[in-house]
């Protein structure tokens, strides 16, 4: 028998084969950015339409004059005291809602895994909550309790989800549960509370952007940036957890440590968003498979991030304009969006029979 | 680059499945572990593999222990396919393959030249080039377990371990992926284990045989010589006859089951001198 039974490739043909998967790959990439591209633009957009609107609507040619000090003195007060803290939250709120939910998606293999659906926006609802009904805390101390809420429900998913590392299926099980945990932690909380603290609970849990000053868009921007550059940083360990944990580990990456770190920092997106707007719910749910679809790719954490900040600045803009006389939350526009995305995904999994 | 343990025992949980075993790969061939299922061979594998930690005793890479080196830097000399990777949905076959050279990637840094050239190779070797760009979910189970293969081959290491990679084939897919890896193992004299369940295949396939009962090793050897009726009936409680196999000369096992025994004038002529054999 011949010591080399494969047909030796020639020089040119292993060139061409180079080239052909150079091509794929390359192309690929190109529809990504294009993608990420395309979503930038249109968040941009739409965070330009929403400084323009309100009680005092400022023309749209006029947004980026006003924003940058060009325009008379009112509109420039407007467009950048009263308007632009709410656009900006909205982005970064939605930005790092967005990357949140990629990562645990991607991290539990499961697109029905997102921080508001396994206890993690929950968590932060009870603390609060708490906060506000027992015991009547400043809005700085919600937040920081919020963040700090949605911690430590995150590691309680952990711990009773581990048994010799954690398998998906489990986490996503035991997050189901201690979320359907806290939102009812949060209605005795309620139950018990008086009157206006209940309601501005009640407020608080809606997910509402017309609080957020610049004193909330700072921290929300630089918990943004860090948490973005880590995920960047393990992005290519979370591709290779993708293939499984056996795959993962047999190409060298330490997989529990890095599921770890993973969902630490989705955890901490998703707080920060929480401490800034309260729960917005659907947004970290929603916008991971907006950018898998657009980009075509299975991890896509930038153009997740994007299409959040998306979702989170058109849905205020259509809560702040539906009804001329008042406005509503913007968590009730991306839950009458989000539910029925959920119910198609719940009836699509039973039916072709998988997690999703 | 060699790869062996010493008095290992492996385990999940409580049960332990792998007891005292020790055994030495032979470099350069192709090795196939066999046995009854639940026997530990998938186990062993895994326990070769790092997947699994050992319970007691060593795995011994290049005459290192596993536990000592960094798992990446085992990742740069051992791949591992395990029984059901995951493709992710919508991921195309060239991504999936590029990621297997994710152990020789730095912390930062784009794909560099070699990384493209090893992926182009891994491809090539098996396939799948013309597959690049389409998604891994729309291919049939022989194709996706080529794209696997490959992805493991991007990793470029002179050991591959692969767990029943043959399992949900139908039988032409199964000699497809077999015949891959005998070029593979004469192309480059990579060292080659798999788990497999058609003992034939195992003795056609492999230079090395190991058969597992109940977490030890009761043979190993070529093929030839080894598998002998005893040695199935040992390992697999199944009487069977075996005869060499008429297009390679290899062992091949014909089980013979109950059903012949009851009846009427089979026109098989093998189970009547088996009964004759077994008579008392």
């Amino acid at each position: 028998m011949p010591a080399i039974d494969v047909a030796p490739a020639a020089a040119g043909d292993s060139r061409e084969a180079r080239r052909a998967v150079t091509r794929a790959l390359a192309a690929r990439r190109a529809r990504a950015l294009r993608a990420a591209a395309g979503l930038a633009v249109t968040a941009l957009l739409a965070a330009c339409v929403s400084v323009s609107v309100g009680d005092y609507p400022i023309p749209l040619a006029d947004v980026v004059p006003a924003l940058l000090g060009l325009g008379d003195e009112a509109t420039t007060i407007v467009a950048r005291e009263l308007r632009l803290p709410r656009v900006l939250g909205g982005l970064l709120v939605g930005g790092a809602l967005g990357l949140s939910g990629a990562i645990y998606q991607a991290v539990a293999r499961n697109p029905l895994a997102s921080p508001d659906i396994l206890g993690v926006l929950q968590g932060g609802s009870v603390a609060a909550v708490f906060g506000i009904t027992v015991l009547s805390a400043s809005a700085a101390l919600v937040s920081v309790s919020a963040f700090a809420g949605a911690l430590a429900m995150t590691i309680a998913v952990y711990l009773l989800a581990y048994r010799q590392g954690v398998s998906s299926y489990r986490f996503v099980l035991v997050g189901i549960g201690l979320a359907a945990i806290g939102t009812a932690l949060v209605n005795w909380l309620l139950t018990r509370a008086d009157i206006f603290s209940a309601a501005a609970a009640t407020v608080w849990l809606t997910g509402s952007l017309s609080a957020i000053g610049w004193e909330s868009v700072i921290p929300t921007a630089v918990a943004f940036a860090g948490l973005t550059a880590v995920a960047l940083v393990l992005m290519r360990r979370l591709r290779a957890l993708q293939l499984g944990d056996d795959t993962a580990k047999g190409l060298g990456v330490e997989v529990e440590r890095s599921r770890l770190a993973l969902l630490l920092v989705g955890v901490a997106a998703a707080g920060a968003a929480a401490a800034a707007a309260g729960p917005i719910m659907f947004v970290a749910f929603m916008a991971p498979p907006i950018a898998r679809r657009l980009t075509g790719a299975p991890l896509a954490l930038v153009p997740a991030a994007l299409a959040g900040a998306l979702l989170v600045v058109a849905s205020d803009l259509v809560a702040r304009t539906l009804f001329p006389s008042t406005e509503i939350p913007v968590g009730v526009v991306t839950g009458i969006v989000g539910a029925p995305y959920l119910l198609w995904l719940l009836a699509r999994a039973n039916r072709i029979g998988r997690g999703g | 680059m060699t790869l062996g343990a010493e008095h290992l025992r492996l385990a999940y949980e409580r049960a332990e499945v792998v007891s005292d075993l020790t055994v030495a790969i032979p470099p350069g061939r192709i090795t196939a572990i066999i046995g009854a299922n639940a026997c530990g061979k998938s186990t062993l594998l895994r326990g070769l593999a790092r997947l699994l930690k050992p319970r007691g005793g060593t795995v011994l890479l290049d005459g290192e222990s596993l536990q000592r080196l960094s798992t990446r830097e085992v990742a740069t000399r051992l791949s591992i396919l395990p029984q059901s990777p995951v493709a992710p949905e919508g991921i195309t076959v060239a991504d999936l393959v590029a990621r297997g050279r994710y152990p020789h990637q730095p912390l930062f840094g784009r794909r560099t030249e070699a990384d493209e050239a090893a992926i182009a190779d891994a491809m090539a070797a098996t396939g799948t080039l013309e597959l690049a760009a389409r998604p891994a979910d729309e291919l049939s189970g022989g194709q996706r377990q080529r794209v696997w293969i490959a992805m493991a081959l991007a990793q470029d290491t002179p050991i591959m371990l692969l767990d029943e990679p043959t399992t949900f084939l139908d039988l032409a897919h199964q000699v497809e992926v077999l015949d891959l890896l005998a070029d593979l193992n004469r192309r480059d004299g990579r060292t080659i284990v798999l788990v497999l369940h058609d003992l034939n295949q195992a003795c056609r396939y492999s230079h090395h045989l190991i058969a597992m009962r109940a977490g030890r090793i009761v043979a190993e050897g070529e093929p030839a010589g080894l598998v002998t009726e005893e040695l199935v009936r040992e390992v697999f409680d199944l009487p069977c006859r075996v005869v060499p196999d008429p297009v390679s000369g290899t062992p091949m096992v014909i089980p013979i089951g109950r059903h012949l025994d009851v009846g009427s004038g089979s026109a098989v002529a093998a189970p009547n001198h088996h009964r004759d054999q077994e008579a008392p």
